[in-house]
Formats: C-alpha cells, sequence, structure tokens
C-alpha cells in the first residue's frame, strides 16, 4: 500500500481540504480528529453550516436552529485552526438557513473571535442569498414559471403569498469571486453542500467533475467514513485524476462500502447530484481502498446546465401553536382512542367552526411515528401518549383550541367505558407554547441568466 | 427457510431526501446476502407497497445499487417535512419494519 496520505500529499498537485462538520453548529466538532486534521497539511477549511432537515419552522422565522454558543465553538475552532495555518476557511448556508441575518450573525461572530484572540488582521467574505417575494412576484407577471421540484406544481401567486421568506441555493460562483477577491475567511448564504468545496478546487483548476464530487463526499464529515461516528473531521484531497478521502478519527476508516454508501445518504437517488450550474454523475464512480483508512474515487463526469435553474427553498407561517399530551391506560379506550379523538375534535368544531385553525392528534404507542405507514397500528401498545397541537392566527385561540382538544378527551363518551371519572391521564394539566408553525411552501427552481446575480457579495476586516 | 433482513442486512436507515420525500437506504456487508434479498423479491417495489400500505406512485425511485451493496427506495411525503402533524421531521424513524422483514432463501 501507498504512504497513508494523512502522512504524505499522493501527488506534486493536490488541494487539501479538512472538514470537521458535516452540519456546524448543530452539535459541536469532536475536536480530536480536527486537531490531527490541522496536521495534516489542508490548504483549506471548510464546513456546510445548513440543512433542511430541521424543518420549515427556522427559515419561515429567521432564527438559527443551532444555539449560538456550538455555533461559537465551531467557528472559533475553525478560525484559530485556520489562521494559525494561514488557510482560508469557508462556511457554508450560515446559521441552519443561510438567510441574510444568519450570515451577519457569523461575520460578527468571526470578527468578535478575532478580536479576542487578537488576530492579526484578515478579509471577511460573505455572500447573501435571501430572494425577496417582489422579485417572484414580477416573475410570475412576466409569465416566467417557477418550476416545482419532486412533483410539486409549479409557483403559484397564492402560494407565494404564504411565504414568509425565501433563500435561493448558490452554486460554486459567489465562492469563486470571493476567493478572487483575496477573503480569506468566507461566510455563505444557502448554497449546495458540494459547492463549498468544490468552488475552490475549481479555481485551482481541478477538473469539474472531480471538483463536484469532492464536494459531494466531504460534505458530511465523518458520516462517510465506517464505523458510525458524528461530528468527526475527514481530510479530502484532490489530484486531476482522482479524489480521496481518509477518516482522522483513529476509530474510523473510509472504506469502499462506507464511501460508495455515503453517496447515497439523503438524496432520492444515488448517482445524481443537481446544483446551479449542472449535474454531477456518479453512476460510473469506481471505488478503491487506497490505504488502510482512505478511499479513492474515480469516474464521476459533470454535465453543465444547457439552462441556469437556481433552487428556491420558502417557508410560511400557518400559525401560532400549543402543544398539549395526555396519556392513556384503559385497554377499552385504547382500542376505541379514534371515538375519543372524535369526540374532542367535535367540541373544538362546535367552538371554533370547521376552518381557520388546525388540530393534530399524535398517537404515540399505536403510529405516532409513522402515521398512515405505521403496518402495525392495530396492534397498540398497553399504554399511549397522545401529543395534541393546536394552531391558530392569535396565541389566545392555538391556546384554547389545544386546550380544548387536549381537556374534551378527559370527557369523551365511549358507549361501554368502565372508568366514568375521566377518559385520559394529565402528566401536566395545561397546554404548553410550542414555537409557531410553518410549512415548506417553495421547493422549486427558477431561471438565472446569471448565476452570481441573486447572491451579493462583500469583504470586511477582521481583527487587529 | 426464511431469515429476518435484519440478520442479512449492516444498514438499514432511512432519512430525508429534501423535503418532500423520505429515502431508505438497506445495506449490505456482503455480496450474497445483497443478492439474495434482491433475488427475493423481498425489497421490490410491490413489496415495498404492501409493507408500508401505500400505493405504487408514492415510489419516487427504487434502485439496486451495485457499488455500495445496496438497495435504495425513495417515498414521496403525504405533506412536506416538518408540517404540523408530522412526526419524524427528519424522516430518520421510518425503517422499522423492515427489520423484521422475512427473507426467503
Amino acid at each position: 500500500m501507498p504512504v497513508a496520505i494523512q502522512h504524505q500529499r499522493s501527488a506534486n498537485r493536490t488541494l487539501r481540504i479538512v472538514c470537521p462538520n458535516g452540519h456546524l453548529g448543530f452539535a459541536p466538532i469532536k475536536t480530536g480528529s480536527f486537531e490531527i486534521g490541522l496536521g495534516c497539511e489542508p490548504d483549506l477549511l471548510c464546513a456546510d453550516s445548513g440543512s433542511c432537515d430541521i424543518g420549515p419552522g427556522p427559515l419561515g422565522a429567521d432564527i438559527s436552529g443551532s444555539p449560538l454558543a456550538w455555533q461559537t465553538h465551531d467557528l472559533e475552532q475553525m478560525l484559530l485552526g485556520a489562521r494559525r495555518l494561514g488557510v482560508p476557511m469557508i462556511i457554508g448556508s450560515a446559521g441552519d438557513t443561510g438567510t441574510n441575518s444568519r450570515v451577519d450573525l457569523y461575520v460578527r461572530i468571526i470578527q468578535d473571535l478575532a478580536r479576542k484572540h487578537a488576530l492579526p488582521q484578515f478579509r471577511v467574505g460573505w455572500f447573501h442569498s435571501e430572494v425577496p417575494k417582489s422579485l417572484l412576484t414580477q416573475r410570475l407577471a412576466d409569465g416566467e414559471t417557477i418550476e416545482g421540484l419532486d412533483d410539486r406544481p409549479p409557483l403559484d401567486a397564492a402560494t407565494l403569498d404564504a411565504t414568509d421568506r425565501i433563500v435561493a441555493v448558490a452554486g460554486v460562483h459567489p465562492y469563486m469571486a470571493l476567493l478572487e477577491d483575496g477573503a480569506e475567511v468566507i461566510i455563505g448564504g444557502r448554497s449546495s453542500d458540494c459547492a463549498i468545496f468544490a468552488a475552490p478546487a475549481i479555481r485551482a483548476g481541478f477538473p469539474e467533475a472531480l471538483a463536484y464530487y469532492y464536494g459531494k463526499v466531504l460534505e458530511c464529515a465523518s458520516f462517510c467514513a465506517e464505523p458510525y461516528a458524528g461530528k468527526e473531521s475527514v481530510l479530502g484531497e484532490i489530484t486531476a485524476e482522482d479524489v480521496k478521502v481518509t477518516a482522522l478519527l483513529p476509530a474510523q476508516r473510509c472504506t469502499i462500502a462506507s464511501v460508495a454508501g455515503h453517496a447515497m445518504y439523503e438524496r432520492a437517488n444515488p448517482f445524481y447530484e443537481h446544483f446551479l450550474g449542472g449535474r454531477l454523475d456518479m453512476s460510473r464512480c469506481v471505488y478503491e481502498q487506497y490505504d488502510e483508512r482512505t478511499c479513492r474515487i474515480t469516474g464521476p463526469t459533470f454535465e453543465p446546465a444547457g439552462e441556469l435553474r437556481v433552487k428556491l427553498e420558502g417557508a410560511g407561517k400557518i400559525g401560532e401553536r400549543f402543544v398539549g399530551l395526555v396519556g392513556v391506560r384503559d385497554p377499552y379506550t385504547i382500542a376505541n382512542v379514534d371515538g375519543v379523538i372524535g369526540w374532542a375534535r367535535t367540541q373544538v368544531r362546535e367552538r371554533f367552526g370547521e376552518t381557520g385553525y388546525e388540530l393534530h392528534y399524535t398517537v404515540y404507542g399505536r403510529d405516532g411515528v409513522m402515521g398512515e405507514r405505521e403496518p402495525l397500528r392495530h396492534r397498540p401498545g398497553h399504554e399511549l401518549c397522545i401529543m395534541v397541537q393546536g394552531i391558530a392566527p392569535t396565541r389566545e385561540t392555538a391556546e384554547e383550541v389545544c386546550m380544548t382538544g387536549l381537556r374534551q378527551m378527559f370527557y369523551a363518551r365511549l358507549p361501554e367505558v368502565k372508568g366514568t371519572a375521566g377518559g385520559v391521564a394529565f402528566a401536566l394539566d395545561e397546554v404548553l407554547p410550542a414555537s409557531p408553525a410553518y410549512r415548506w411552501t417553495l421547493n422549486h427552481t427558477m431561471r438565472v441568466e446569471d448565476p452570481i446575480a441573486l447572491f451579493p457579495t462583500g469583504l470586511v476586516e477582521a481583527g487587529i | 427457510m426464511s431469515t429476518r433482513l435484519f440478520d442479512l442486512a449492516k444498514t438499514i436507515r432511512s432519512k430525508n431526501a429534501g423535503v418532500d420525500r423520505i429515502t431508505f437506504d438497506v445495506i449490505f456487508a456482503d455480496r450474497a446476502g445483497y443478492e439474495r434479498v434482491c433475488r427475493s423479491g423481498a425489497l421490490s417495489r410491490e413489496a415495498v407497497c404492501r409493507i408500508f400500505g401505500i400505493a405504487p406512485d408514492r415510489i419516487t425511485d427504487h434502485v439496486h445499487f451495485d457499488p455500495a451493496l445496496a438497495i435504495k427506495f425513495t417515498l414521496r411525503r403525504a405533506a412536506p417535512s416538518g408540517s404540523p402533524g408530522d412526526g419524524d421531521i427528519f424522516g430518520a424513524q421510518q425503517y422499522g419494519p423492515l427489520l423484521d422483514l422475512e427473507v426467503p432463501q
């Protein structure tokens, strides 16, 4: 076997990236393997900080899904490492959603950290990703079709109207522009995960197909290694011929199985990755075990897009929300729990009418996790927990909807129930305020002429 | 003689694939197990519909992915992830019924 890439570059011309976290801020970086990575001569430190997985609430409400302390911790680890080595650091999709406020927040954190550690002055590049609703209104008025993804219909005015905030998903273009401008730290708005890593590789002259694959394999950090361990660092190396990825946690390895397996992760199809500018085809990838901890990949291809289409993500508020919980132990009541819920729904309808609110029941112990897909829903457990969600335009109404939907289960009139002193058990005889309810309103693509037009960039100084 | 999928597969998982879909990965440690399950039809499109009680048009992708010794299929959600009433925003706990799946010899 050749010398491990952890210790020695595998070719004369390479670009090496350490990725410490697949979703920066969501859970803190494990620093041990990251320190090992800093000792592997990386040319850049890169991480993605965004995800749609956290649901539509953070984008809609323009908040982070991750605590400020964890975001700061991870940025501090990366910034100190990058400045110590004198290499660029790139963060994409700042603050989970990549909205403008999250980009500005991360830039501020970087400036505060630079001051705290008295770092010599450096340049911070940033770009924004939010798209004003007025722009989409205009496009629709111009007769432009904003196509739906994943079987969604094209965007219509009503859906746009029900949307609170929209981000466009950037490709490599704003990152390359900021690197060109001399940015040493880049805080990106919403972007394709792979673009964060592909941009410096393409700018350095490596083939686009390998560069995008490089991004695809690195963006989730240690999820491409085995055994399963999150938040550990991996080291990537790109050459003119191949991509190599090595696990940095001593207990992990990047194997053919783990890297090929990762190509499938979180995606409908394991062969294609779409982003602004084209499509990565992984169907002819060849995976080889390069050294004990390193997998070598060759054979991805890149198909440039005939028409540039940018992905749009949007979230809209449904209403304020309260949540309540009850338990059920009576086997007869469990067998007739739909009747109990039906009674409570009827009481809510009598008080609030048919529309203008939402009332949801999640029945844990029967089908709370899988809902309609649960094959064992006819075999509920010996006790159930039922979560009630009441959603309405105001907090007052949401609270009352939820309280009615919850408490009326206590009074449900089942014909043959023996227990006539209360149909459900309360651990808390109250309803609790929850985050407002949102939904994903946009999962669409829009034609653009210029791949950077929706992503204004800027540079600021940090350090002393 | 039949064996449970649990005993043949190395990884059985589910996860969001975007906000409108949930994807399932069943990954095998060895080619024999992978090919046995492929051949048996235990995870065919029809079997997936039966297991989850869904119509065939809810399956958007179904592939045998040889490089990873994996069977992968993707389902369309009834409503986008995180909509009120969704019990699994990440789609991470939808694979449970696959574990006990009987795979004929």
